[in-house]
């Protein structure tokens, strides 16, 4: 956290920053050491200057010689939600151990194969523009991740999510829910057919607008490479805006979460195709030549 | 035969939960690992916390576990229960209060003399990425000692990784995100994966 940042200051009301009805957050009280300000509502140029400001001592520390990172900074002050809800401690470094070496097992008991269709849930088309979004899960070796769950979960096409918390005056698709599920194929591939959400707005500061995304859940061959994550769409004008994407300060480890839109993917008069893969980290576990030609264990360990 | 790494790839970065996964990932019977009342079941039941000390009400857990045996099950059917399978995984979304549930099994050591425990991930609005946690079983202080995480802990974090035995047999381990009694989380892949920057 930047030293000028004060909890007290941002302690607003983390449960209800981005869902409440009113933009959050006039500070509850000024810190003893600064003039006291008027309330005012936290703007985007508020907002980018902070993300900008963590940004270029970014850039700074790279130039000096510090390894790049690969993931959000759990600690992200922009995102305001996320202040009193990251560690301080540093996270303790493990070997992972017996259950931690293996994953749970899905199959096609639990997942049907039309649940990766998302347009097909109801009874009429959803509105919206009909994408197809398809790719590979490799693990940090480059293994497919072979038979395991994807879950996702999305707005429909005017920004607005079903969820019952989701207060945006946009319209309901009584034709699309936005959930899906499919297990990886042997060569670690999944595929979705859905509609391309739109972008929504959120409670961060004033005019905070979240990029379009499809959030995704997914399991690896050991419990260690559980992710959840979020999708992005090419081109996007509101990624600089967007504390969540921004949260990732590294300009290469941001793009990892945007798909490509691929027109071998695209199906003529029908839908528009995304290639999007996804790694999850390393294998901790020293594989049998079964396992390592994509052959699934049975029973017990 | 041991798979040489040939390739190496960077890991995607993970993002936040965010706030609307509740009709997506929640299903169910999804925290019942086992028939609630069934033989041998206990209830594991928790709060996670925010730094102010405030339950939050939007966080989702998973856990994943050896059977009361300490074998590792590879057993389809998380999702889809039939009642009489157990798989080793629960998922469960707290609710307005913080409170996380789950019906399972006391986990068997999975090594003779090993200190039992469950795999614990945790994800929540305002949590940028998931974090990985264990929870052991308070009884059998040597193997407990002898455990290699917890021997590399002080005191104090220890034990933020110890579940309290409740009257009922059942379990209660709260996850403290922040601050005071903060849990220990752990980095398996030494790159401080997503850790706390300063």
């Amino acid at each position: 956290m930047p030293e000028d940042v004060n909890l007290a200051t941002y302690n607003a009301d983390a449960l209800t920053e981005d869902l409440s009805d009113a933009v959050p957050a006039t500070p509850a009280a000024a810190p003893a050491d600064v003039p006291v300000e008027a309330p005012r509502v936290e703007t985007q140029q508020d907002l980018s200057a902070e993300i900008k400001a963590l940004g270029d001592a970014y850039a700074k520390a790279l130039k000096d010689g510090t390894a790049p990172e690969t993931q959000p900074r759990l600690d992200f002050a922009p995102y305001r939600s996320s202040i009193l809800r990251h560690p301080t401690k540093s996270l303790h470094h493990a070997d992972p151990e017996t259950i931690e070496l293996y994953s749970p097992a899905f199959g096609h008991q639990d997942v049907h194969a039309l649940e990766s269709d998302l347009t097909i849930q109801h009874n009429g088309e959803p509105q919206g523009e009909r994408i197809i979004v398809a790719g590979r899960v490799l693990d940090g070796d480059g293994r497919p991740v072979a038979g395991q769950l994807v879950e996702i979960w999305q707005a429909n096409s005017s920004g607005r999510y079903i969820h019952k918390r989701d207060q945006h005056p946009a319209p309901l698709d009584p034709n699309f829910t936005g959930v899906g599920r499919c297990i990886t194929g042997p060569d670690g591939s999944y595929r979705f057919t859905t509609i391309k959400p739109g972008a929504y707005p959120w409670k961060n500061h004033l005019n905070a607008w979240r990029p379009a995304h499809i959030h995704f859940s997914l399991f690896g061959q050991e419990f260690t490479q559980r992710i959840v994550t979020q999708m992005y769409f090419p081109g996007d004008q509101l990624f600089p805006l967007d504390p969540i994407y921004q949260s990732i300060v590294d300009q290469d480890a941001r793009d990892r979460l945007v798909a490509n839109y691929d027109h071998d993917l695209t199906q003529p008069e029908w839908a528009l195709g995304y290639n999007w893969d996804i790694v999850l980290t390393g294998s901790k576990r020293t594989w049998t030549e079964n396992e390592a030609l994509g052959a699934e264990g049975d029973d017990h360990e | 035969m041991t798979m040489s790494n040939s390739t190496k790839l960077v890991p995607t970065p993970g993002q936040t939960v965010g706030p609307f996964y509740g009709y997506a990932l929640p299903y169910d019977k999804d925290r019942e690992l086992l028939a609630p009342g069934s033989a041998g079941s206990i209830r594991l039941q928790g709060t996670v916390y925010d730094g102010a000390g405030h339950p939050i009400p939007d966080a989702i857990l998973e856990i994943w576990q050896p059977d009361a045996e300490g074998n590792i099950v590879h057993r389809t059917g998380s999702l889809v229960r039939d009642g009489y399978t157990f798989t080793g995984f629960g998922r469960s979304s707290v609710g307005n209060s913080g409170v996380y549930t789950f019906t399972t099994v006391n986990p068997g050591p999975t090594e003779p003399g090993a200190a039992p425990f469950i795999s614990v991930v945790i994800f929540a609005r305002g949590l940028m990425n998931r974090l990985f946690t264990r929870v052991y079983l308070p009884e059998n202080e040597e193997a407990l000692a002898k455990d290699p995480l917890l021997s590399s802990l002080d005191p104090e974090r220890r034990k933020t990784l110890i579940a309290r035995r409740d009257a009922d047999g059942g379990l209660t381990w709260d996850i403290r995100l922040q601050g005071e009694g903060e849990t220990v989380f752990l980095d398996f892949d030494g790159t401080g994966t997503g850790g706390a920057t300063k």
